[in-house]
């Protein structure tokens, strides 16, 4: 569970949050969503300590990580897997060195250990035979997978997705939602997941955060947005004229 | 006031940079890395100047020293010295912060826009030290090797160059070489070249580190970590210059 209160965030003078509140819970797929430049991606950001939020409080299950020093900060982000919206794989490493890197870095599993678990997380995201590979030997699709390997490879408490949809098909976006939402209920993470997709939020959006212009403007589930009366929120979700027409004969 | 803030920005970058690495055999590797990609990679470029710049050293000595009261063999010794001085530590790392140095920046800066360091950072690692650290210590250890690379063939390249164009003859050259020998000259160049190699490798890193848009401004970036290193090789080899042998 990850709690944040009164979160605000200012650049230069422009404020970007204001006053943000939610709890994220744990077990769950949460989805913020909202405009582009809304404050999304620098919600998230500012929740895993990217950026350095101007007031408010963060808390990961009690611990307060506002409060946390630098390596204690680090220490939590071990806890932390993020699967960013370009991927962020390693250029000059292979999709076995990206997944392991973790490993690499914070465990005392032996090579053998180390090989299994990055085939298990490799078999868990529907990949097979692309150890050897380069990130840019890649499909869109595959890196997204080859990246959320790599986030979830140190079994993470908190799973964090910016955008995972971008740059793809709507097929192959569906299976990477599921995909999500499959390892969540899994491995009991705490997952938010950031994005403006709609048929993510209809596919996985177990609990969901309507940001509009730096605020908390709407907070429910996927089943809620359909009879929701937030003018924001309504604008957003039904932006075309279909979906306008939908809305009203529900 | 912005250059103060940015000495303010490169100094805390430092501090994150000598921190308590996570895992010593993983920077270990990192370092080896490093000393191929910066180091063994520079050795061709770094004797071919060099030949040259010996070459050019002794022939320019030679065609000013029509004077028949100034013996022939102070060629050599002046080809010597100037590449143990001069051109082997401050010439190399200039050529160096070039190579090397917009390398750095370009590929932290890469890593930067492409959210790499962000990826870095969320598992735990302390980006700044994983990424710059080995980088350091590649170029501490293996650039007064380059140096001294440098130096031997500068001073071959000057021999080359008298007995091919007749400019001296070798006996005039070789003696030129071994007379008055001072052997703080190569230790004070190497120490020119450890500050050098510090310069070349933190500087460009810093500006990739904090490179912040596209494609282009990694280009920019890179412009502005080779061509602010060189101006600090140059101020500190006056200062070094003034501090060691004054």
């Amino acid at each position: 569970m990850i709690k944040i209160e009164h979160i605000c965030k200012k650049f230069s003078t422009v404020p970007v949050l204001e006053d943000v509140s939610v709890t994220f819970d744990e077990g769950k797929t949460n989805l913020i969503i909202g405009k582009s430049g809304s404050g999304k991606t620098v919600l998230v950001k500012s929740i895993i300590g990217l950026h350095k939020i101007d007031s408010g409080n963060i808390f990961f299950h009690h611990r307060d990580f506002v409060a946390m020093s630098v390596k204690q900060k680090q220490e939590l982000r071990r806890e932390m897997g993020m699967l960013f919206q370009g991927s962020a794989l390693f250029d000059s490493l292979t999709v076995e060195e990206n997944i392991k890197f973790p490993l690499d870095m914070f465990t005392k599993m032996t090579t053998k250990e180390k090989r299994e678990r990055v085939n298990f997380c490799l078999h868990r995201v529907n990949l097979q035979d692309v150890n050897d590979l380069f990130p840019a030997e890649l499909s869109g699709g595959m890196q997204k997978r080859v990246a959320i390997a790599r986030a979830i490879v140190q079994n993470p408490r908190y799973l964090f997705c910016d955008e995972p949809n971008s740059g793809l098909d709507p097929k192959t976006a569906i299976v990477i939602d599921n995909l999500i939402s499959d390892i969540t209920h899994e491995f009991n993470m705490t997952t938010i997941i950031n994005t403006h997709d709609m048929n993510s939020v209809i596919e996985i959006g177990e609990k969901v955060i309507f940001i509009h212009q730096g605020k908390k403007s709407w907070e429910g589930t996927k089943d809620d947005i359909l009879t929701s009366d937030d003018e924001n929120l309504n604008d957003f979700v039904f932006a075309s004229n279909l979906a306008k027409r939908m809305k009203e004969k529900l | 006031m912005k250059i103060i803030e940015q000495i303010g920005k490169y100094l805390i970058l430092m501090s994150r940079v000598f921190s308590k690495p996570e895992k010593n055999k993983i920077y270990y590797k990192q370092v080896l890395k490093e000393i191929e990609s910066l180091g063994i990679n520079s050795i061709g470029i770094v004797i071919i100047i060099s030949i040259f710049m010996g070459a050019v050293i002794t022939l320019q000595t030679r065609y000013n020293l029509e004077n028949p009261l100034i013996p022939l063999y102070l060629i050599g010794l002046t080809a010597r010295d100037s590449m143990l001085l001069e051109f082997s530590s401050t010439i190399v790392g200039l050529i160096l912060a070039g190579k090397v140095g917009s390398n750095i920046a370009s590929e932290i800066g890469h890593m930067r826009i492409t959210e790499q360091i962000d990826a870095l950072e969320i598992m735990g690692v302390n980006s700044a030290s994983f990424l710059i650290l080995p980088k350091i210590i590649a170029a501490v250890l293996f650039n007064p090797i380059l140096t001294l690379i440098s130096m031997f063939v500068g001073v071959f390249g000057g021999w080359a160059a008298s007995v091919i164009t007749g400019a001296l003859t070798s006996t005039d050259y070789i003696y030129g070489i071994q007379y008055w020998f001072v052997p703080f000259y190569i230790t004070y160049s190497l120490i020119k070249t450890v500050v050098f190699a510090i310069i070349i490798t933190t500087v460009p890193a810093f500006f990739g580190y904090y490179v912040k848009g596209g494609a282009l401004e990694v280009g920019h970036s890179s412009t502005k970590g080779v061509v602010t290193s060189s101006i600090l090789i140059l101020l500190f080899n006056v200062i070094l210059t003034q501090l060691l042998l004054a």
